[in-house]
């Protein structure tokens, strides 16, 4: 069992994402959610680095958080899993433990 | 809350630091929370890494900005048996800093070695 | 499972105590237990009685307090945080009670889980 990671603040703003994916072991689940989502995003200048990163992580974004902002779920970066707050929850389940990079 | 503290659950908890001090609180109030949980017996660990690491710099002098210096307090850690505190090279790096700038000891690891260790904690706080 | 949630930031500002919020409702109706909602930094903030937000929005510390009503929830606000930031019992929230740091720390070792939202 692994770690849940999550990352609220934008790539775009904070380095939040970037130290996540340096810190997280592989296989680890990541959750983009609030104004992270916009990481999660096709044609961004880190939709390489997170196309990648999905292969090394179990990557997932918000939906509701997606939504709120206008971004359209179908156009996440491929291997990015959309979750609703249940979701949120089932992987805080699954996972070792919780860890918040904010 | 006693007798729960008595049955003897001990977690490995971990405090992951990756702000500067006086900027914000979270320095501050992370020390707060650390010193707390030192009462309840647990498996405290400390992580300073990004900006985090500069918590622990020498010869901070804060008369000029009105604030408390309390960087003292990372070294009376050890006197509440909280002795696991590491910090990644590579922070440092970035920084311009080295080991000899730190005003404790600590274990300099990679960020690998970081991150395994983050990896077998039972609860992360992290600001 | 048992969860414990910390909020580290105040209503309004930052979305954090509403995300918070929601993963507690989702939680519960999941079948999940609360173990204890937790209010730090800035976090004590949502226990502010004084607060009040326009009525065409949400009323985060309202909110708060009627989830912990309906589900009887343990609503607790760090007492050296909140005495820095002017949150006293005086102009406390319903549903929340103010506490020492100790009960995060608790909560921590009782939960399974323990989910932090906001820095």
């Amino acid at each position: 069992m692994s770690q849940l990671h999550t990352v609220s603040k934008s790539p775009f703003e904070r380095t939040n994402l970037q130290s996540c994916l340096k810190l997280a072991t592989p296989g680890s689940a990541i959750l983009l959610y609030e104004d992270a989502v916009i990481g999660a995003m096709q044609g961004t200048s880190m939709a390489d680095a997170v196309a990648a990163a999905a292969k090394t992580f179990s990557l997932h974004v918000l939906g509701p958080d997606l939504a709120a902002r206008g971004l359209d779920a179908a156009k996440v970066v491929p291997g990015v899993k959309v979750v609703d707050y249940a979701g949120f929850v089932d992987l805080a389940a699954e996972a070792s433990a919780v860890q918040a990079w904010c | 809350m006693e007798e729960e503290m008595e049955a003897g659950v001990v977690k490995k908890f971990m405090y992951v630091n990756r702000k500067q001090p006086y900027g914000t609180v979270y320095a501050l109030e992370v020390l707060e929370m650390v010193l707390i949980s030192a009462a309840f017996d647990q498996d405290v660990h400390l992580v300073f890494t990004d900006d985090g690491v500069l918590q622990l710099k020498k010869n901070m002098a804060t008369e000029g900005i009105g604030m408390k210096n309390f960087s003292k307090t990372y070294r009376a850690l050890e006197g509440y048996d909280i002795e696991k505190l590491y910090v990644d090279q590579e922070s440092l790096d970035e920084r311009g800093l080295t080991e000899d700038d730190l005003l404790v000891d600590v274990q300099v690891v990679s960020r690998a070695e970081m991150a395994k260790l983050m990896d077998q904690m039972d609860v992360v706080l992290s600001a | 499972m048992k969860f414990a949630v910390l909020v580290n930031e105040g209503p309004f500002n930052h979305q954090a105590s509403d995300s918070a919020y929601q993963f507690v409702k989702a939680a519960l109706s999941k079948g999940h237990q609360i173990f204890r909602v937790f209010f730090y930094y800035d976090g004590v903030y949502n226990a502010s009685k004084l607060s009040e937000p326009p009525t065409d929005d949400r009323n985060v510390v309202a909110n708060w307090g009627k989830l912990a009503e309906e589900h009887k929830l343990d609503l607790v606000v760090c007492v050296a945080a909140a005495l820095r930031r002017g949150i006293k019992d005086e102009n406390l929230a319903a549903g929340f009670r103010i506490s020492g740091l100790g009960q995060l720390i608790e909560a921590g070792i009782q939960a399974d889980r323990l989910v932090t939202f906001g820095d």
